[in-house]
């Protein structure tokens, strides 16, 4: 391209700057400008701990705490980080739970069947694709806020569940202790620390290096970015602003339906229509404690992952460090309100 | 010179709504290899729904857009883009939260088969476009946020862009606007650099004596309609062609005698 090379262009870039004495900006003030947020969830998660820690060392030093804190935290993991992609994107997607449910419910379907339970896993996945794909066209071709629009299948989609299940529980304690119950939520002790490691979580941070990867340096994961910053510049240059929609749909879907099929696995193989329910609101809380501002077009993956773990151990640890069980909610909002203003540090937006 | 080269884009009788307003009610415009044509007309007269409509951003409602000699349908921003046709929209087009690389490469990532994008790949090649037009300060890099630009650096940001990707032709909407006196002279090298090396540029402007400097042939639409064109040696120098625009704004038509048959 050295063809198009104004070559009168060249004395005066040198001119600009000998003249210019303005320095860039220094590579930590860039690297906090970039991690910045995710670098408060962190903080929020380790001040969090630390308050409830010194309220009750003895606790906060058992290894049995923490492997009930580990066994806990996956689901909430699973779901935020896909939603970091939902609302980057400039979305919202509030039919995650019944989704959720659903997943599980066809999973332990085919379990309770007698299908192997890895084979099923991977079945219950492109379920969860599915519906997310319906979902995801609803919302975009039918151009109804995606708000609205998720908040109602979310109740229809529950809706539906609930008339096919008839308030059916589905068990399968015969799977429970297979090869494939071990390998999702089987236990191992981390280097005879007593500590409980479930293979949930370990899942659960291999997936967050994979969403982090797929956010971060994968054509989608850009996209999206750029989609939820400013969708009309992106259709301009020739991006396909309704793919990475409806996209990002199919993305949640499968993450609910991960979170769908180890939920039921973490119950010993126990469904019931509902499960995904409570996930909603604390998904959403982890997601924002986690640093992704509302207005779309950045966020962060390890923010959302901090965010997570953070939201999962207000309710156990305020028991555990001797808060009294109606503080709970207190705090949860006393956390998040602080981590916002934290937050805010970080920067508005960008126009 | 190159003006008379063969056509390279034909739009025809292309007609725009947008609900009951007509923004364009069947403009028929050429652009020919290697030339620069000058796109006049008044503010809110159509210029950049035609570009917007020649770049696969507004679907026309009527008529037809064929490129290289091949009619296009479906056309969308991609196609244009693969067509070898890059735009320098009005607004600029840009994504103000991310950095000065991702803006570059935005639809057109460098990646890997995975889908991976090449990190320091792009960071060479935005350097190198930056370069490339005298685009270049100690304050700012290519990963440096757009939204913290000035005016005329996301200009550069959006002039770079359409660089990238060795477009045979090159549409620039209003690229002079709110640039310093410098910044413009940048933009005219930028614009004969283009052509020098044979390619084309379809060039917006609100200043007559900048576009007449720059451009071999103009084409003056009023109003959503053509109202004439003709090349650069048969106006009678700047001033006349903006006593016709004068005379357009004013009565609706211009006395352009000898105009309205194109000599080519
Ligand atoms: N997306 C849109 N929706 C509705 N009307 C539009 C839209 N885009 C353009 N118009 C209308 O079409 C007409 C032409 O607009 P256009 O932007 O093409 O003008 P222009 O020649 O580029 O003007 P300017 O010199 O001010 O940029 C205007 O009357 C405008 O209001
Ligand atoms: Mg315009």
């Amino acid at each position: 391209m050295s063809d198009a090379t104004p070559a009168a262009t060249k004395p005066s870039e040198a001119n600009a700057s000998a003249v210019d004495k303005r320095q860039e900006q220094s590579a930590w003030f860039r690297f906090y400008r970039r991690n910045g947020r995710a670098l408060n969830a962190f903080i929020t998660l380790m001040l969090v701990w630390g308050v409830f820690a010194v309220n009750n060392p003895v606790l906060f030093l058992n290894p049995i705490f923490y492997g009930a804190f580990l066994f806990s935290v996956p689901a909430t993991v699973f779901l935020t980080t896909a939603l970091v992609f939902v609302i980057v994107s400039g979305e919202l997607d509030l039919a995650f739970p019944s989704v959720v449910g659903a997943s599980g419910g066809i999973f332990m379907y085919m379990v309770m069947s007698g299908a192997p339970v890895v084979g099923s896993f991977f079945v219950t996945l492109g379920f969860g694709a599915l519906i997310g794909l319906g979902i995801g066209l609803i919302v975009v071709y039918g151009k109804i806020s995606s708000l609205v629009a998720t908040l109602g299948l979310n109740f229809f989609i529950l809706g539906l569940v609930n008339l096919l299940a008839q308030g059916r529980t589905i068990t399968a304690p015969e799977a429970v202790d297979t090869f494939g119950y071990q390998l999702f939520v089987g236990k191992w002790e981390l280097f005879e620390t007593g500590l409980q490691v479930p293979m949930h979580f370990v899942w659960c941070l291999i997936w967050t290096l994979f969403c982090w990867v797929l956010f971060k340096y994968h054509r989608f994961g850009v996209r999206v970015q750029l989609v939820g910053d400013n969708s009309d510049s992106a259709r301009q240059m020739g991006i396909n602003v309704e793919r990475i929609r409806v996209g990002v749909f199919v993305f949640s879907g499968i993450a609910a339906a991960i979170t769908g099929a180890v939920l039921v696995q973490m119950a010993n193989m126990v469904w019931f229509p509902t499960s995904g329910k409570a996930y909603l609101l604390i998904a959403l809380a982890a997601l924002f404690v986690g640093g992704t501002p509302t207005w779309g077009g950045v966020g962060t993956i390890f923010g959302a992952f901090f965010g997570a773990l953070t939201v999962t151990l207000i309710p156990s640890g305020a028991v555990g460090a001797g808060f009294a069980g109606y503080w709970t909610d207190f705090l949860f909002g006393l956390v998040i309100i602080l981590t916002m203003i934290a937050h805010r540090f970080s920067g508005a937006r960008v126009r | 010179m190159a003006a008379s080269g063969e056509p390279i884009i034909e739009m025809r009788n292309i007609v725009k709504r947008f609900g009951n307003v007509e923004a364009l009610s069947g403009v028929s415009m050429t652009v020919r290899r290697g030339e620069v044509l000058g796109l006049l007309g008044d503010n809110g007269a159509g210029k950049s729904t035609l570009v917007k409509t020649l770049a696969g951003v507004h679907d026309p409602d009527e008529g037809e857009i064929i490129v290289k000699g091949k009619p296009r349908k479906p056309w969308t921003p991609l196609a244009a883009r693969d067509a070898g046709i890059e735009t320098v929209f009005q607004d600029r087009a840009l994504a103000p939260q991310h950095s000065i690389v991702t803006n570059i490469f935005m639809g057109r990532e460098m990646t890997n088969w995975l889908g991976l994008t090449q990190v320091q790949k792009q960071v060479d090649e935005a350097n190198r476009l930056m370069r490339e037009i005298g685009f270049t300060s100690k304050v700012f890099n290519p990963e440096s946020t757009v939204g913290h630009l000035s005016g005329g650096e996301r200009q550069g940001v959006a002039i770079a862009r359409a660089l990238y990707n060795k477009a045979d032709v090159i549409v620039l909407d209003e690229p002079t606007t709110a640039l310093s006196l410098t910044e413009t002279q940048k933009v005219f090298r930028f614009v004969e650099a283009v052509r020098a090396s044979g390619r084309t540029v379809v060039f917006i402007g609100h200043n007559i004596y900048h576009v007449w400097e720059i451009a071999d042939r103009f084409f003056v639409i009023d109003r959503g309609r053509e109202a004439f064109e003709g090349e650069k040696s048969q106006f009678g120098g700047a001033d006349h062609l903006i006593e016709l625009m004068h005379q357009l704004a004013e009565t609706g038509q211009a006395d352009v005698g000898s105009l309205t048959e194109p000599a080519a």
